[in-house]
């Protein structure tokens, strides 16, 4: 394996050789369209570098699965669907109150429920952010090419690591299916984050002890087996990982797993800018849909009109400072085009205020929307 | 002078927060006399629970410990053994995380024959929620659930795990601590997956509500009911009725376990990627 040079890969394939390229270890899923192609390749490719693939008996136990897997040391991965998204959700919070790094895929189709299996929508950017109870936060990405299934599944896996947290990768039928030429080494060596392990004597070990006493601190994470004999769960603890009652402990411990990442809300951000800088209309689109608003920003442009594109790429924590920004252009309309009944539209309304009108367009029937629609968006705006 | 499993404990953590009488405490015993006597390499050994009453031994025990989500803990502990197969790993369950949100969970890994030890803490009834029935509950009984008595057939467990293909299958309870005990033992020392259903007393929520009010009362409930597994085989249907068997109720020797398989899967893998 590792080929070099141009390839012919899917989404999907592309997201594999991220997570292998990232150290990826530790597979466990469950069939489900349009993500299997993620479990098929994996099957394959984990037992080659000394990894482990498991075929779950449900999307709930893989969940589980790569919470242990991670706590063992293994750098763990699992990759899904909507249905088995909202399966996966308690798991998931279970990752992010226990501070547990790992890599969910969600490869988006049409729902609600069972929906349309093969068919593109963007309808799990809310479930991704919110599906699980309780406060928290969450990082979100999402890749809108083949090249870049590859590059951000590292990117994925090297801030689960630092932050301590699960991080979604949520693609969507366009990108998991699509097939581009890609030469994966044109990305270079990409660097590779691993999680910082205590120093201290094991004795001494606090799991959810806040370093530096801040709340946007990380604790650094031992692995099962390597003898620090610490306590892990899904009740608020305390910093040594015991249970707590206390208000105030309890309270610290929820604050610093929201700061953490909160705090880092810039760092995070990630966004793509396309002839921003004197745009009249800006298009905010992310995944699959962000490459026919390319398009359509290049047609508005031929033919005169000042469109510009920002495509969101860490669509989850919020990219609020970049898209308050948007307010000071003095633009006439902001286009918000999504595969979904209008999910992201509204922090973007939230935060553009009114500034100017925030326009949603919406497709729901599992096709992607074109170019077309959005040129039309963009006139109409004009 | 120190208790010679306090080692073994997060005495910090202590008080437990089980009610008196019940029969966890006694459980928990039996698998750290297990340990003790087995001289487990504590850093090498982690302990995974669900969620419920018998679910917050792990929080008192001195060793890699995780407490999951309800009637997930053996999907947990299957990726701890998976990724570093190494370690040993002791899953603490209950009737109703084990059999009814886990059931599924319990067969898969009983089919695998993974290597992990699951110690069910069966006391017939959901003690955490304060009483209601679970896939356990015997006919009739009363639970907060089961005002009019329970309808529902139950599951027996051992027999479940057994024929999911679990190759370690026994049962003990509270009143016989010390045959527990090595039942536990033999249990962990057991290659693959071996399943212990401990019967637990639970005077609180169980015996209040169906006339074993005192812990001791159903102590000698299961004194009088169990009988032992070689005795059992002698008894004819008329005399098992009413009874249940404790002991070890299948071994089944050197059957593939699941993580040493797949070390080997991985071996052909990496032979033929290099080929």
């Amino acid at each position: 394996m590792n080929e070099t040079g141009p390839r012919l890969l899917q989404g999907n394939e592309a997201c594999v050789e991220g997570a292998l390229a990232a150290g990826l270890r530790f597979f466990a899923g469950y069939p489900i369209t349009p993500s299997t192609e993620i479990a098929e390749i994996c099957s394959l490719r984990l037992p080659q570098v000394g990894g482990t693939f498991l075929q779950m008996e449900d999307e709930i136990a893989s969940m589980a699965a790569v919470c242990g897997a991670s706590l063992a040391g293994a750098k763990a991965m699992t990759a899904t669907s909507g249905p088995g998204f909202s399966l996966k959700q308690e798991n998931l919070g279970f990752a992010a109150q226990a501070e547990i790094p790992c890599v969910v895929v969600d490869v988006q189709r049409v729902g609600p429920s069972t929906g349309m299996p093969t068919s593109p929508a963007q309808g799990d950017v809310m479930q991704a952010r919110w599906g699980t109870h309780g406060d928290h936060e969450i990082v979100v990405l999402s890749p809108s090419s083949v090249m870049e299934a590859y590059t951000l599944t590292i990117t994925a896996f090297n801030i689960a690591e630092e932050l301590r947290t699960p991080v979604v990768l949520l693609m969507d039928e366009i990108v998991g299916h699509l097939r581009e030429k890609v030469t994966l080494d044109a990305a270079g060596k990409l660097p590779v984050v691993d999680r910082d392990k205590p120093s201290c004597p094991k004795e001494l070990y606090k799991p959810y002890g806040p370093g530096q006493g801040r709340l946007t601190d990380v604790p650094p994470l031992a692995a099962f087996g390597e003898g620090y004999r610490f306590h892990v769960t899904g009740l608020t603890h305390g910093e040594d990982g015991s249970p707590t009652n206390n208000p105030k402990v309890g309270e610290r411990q929820i604050l610093r797993i929201v700061q953490k990442i909160a705090s880092r809300r810039d760092e995070l951000a990630r966004f793509e800018e396309i002839s921003m800088e004197d745009a009249e209309v800006v298009v905010v689109a992310y995944g699959g849909t962000a490459r026919s608003a390319k398009k359509a920003v290049r047609d508005a442009r031929a033919e005169g009109i000042k469109a510009g594109l920002l495509r969101v790429i860490t669509l989850w924590p919020f990219p609020e400072t970049r898209v308050a920004k948007l307010r000071e252009m003095g633009l006439k309309a902001v286009i918000v085009p999504e595969m979904n009944m209008g999910q992201y539209v509204l922090p973007v309304k939230r935060v553009i205020g009114d500034a100017c009108p925030v326009i949603p367009l919406n497709k729901v029937a599992g096709q992607f929307i074109e170019p077309k629609d959005i040129l039309e968006a963009i006139k109409g705006a004009m | 002078m120190a208790h010679p499993l306090e080692k073994y404990l997060r005495a910090g953590k202590l008080p437990h927060i089980w009610c008196a009488g019940c029969g966890h405490g006694i459980v928990t015993q039996a698998i750290l006399r297990a340990v003790d006597e087995l001289q487990l390499d504590t850093e090498k050994t982690v302990v995974v629970s669900g969620i419920g009453c018998s679910s917050r031994a792990p929080g008192y025990l001195h060793f890699d410990t995780l407490h999951t989500t309800h009637g997930r803990a053996i999907p947990f502990a299957t990726g701890i053994k998976m990724a570093n197969p190494e370690l040993r790993v002791i899953v603490v369950t209950g009737d109703g995380d084990a059999a009814a949100i886990g059931g599924n969970h319990l067969i898969h890994a009983a089919r695998r024959n993974i290597d992990l030890t699951v110690i069910c803490f069966n006391n017939t009834i959901y003690g955490m929620t304060s009483g209601q029935y679970s896939p356990v509950t015997p006919g009739g009984s009363f639970a907060s659930t089961a005002p009019y008595g329970m309808v529902e057939p139950s599951f027996d467990l051992c027999t479940l795990v057994a024929g999911a293909g679990g190759t370690f299958v026994a049962r003990g309870t509270t009143y016989h601590a010390r045959p527990l005990t090595n039942i536990i033992k033999e249990a962990i020392k057991h290659e693959g997956f071996s399943f212990v259903e401990a019967l637990s007393q639970c005077p609180t929520y169980y015996g209040r509500r169906n006339k074993l009010r005192a812990p001791l009362d159903m102590l000698y409930w299961y004194r009088d009911h169990a009988v032992g597994v070689s005795q059992w085989e002698k008894l004819t249907d008329d005399e098992k009725a009413g009874k249940f068997p404790i002991g070890v109720l299948k071994k089944v020797e050197h059957a593939p376990e699941f993580s040493r398989v797949y070390s080997e899967l991985i071996a052909r893998a990496r032979e033929r990627s290099e080929a």
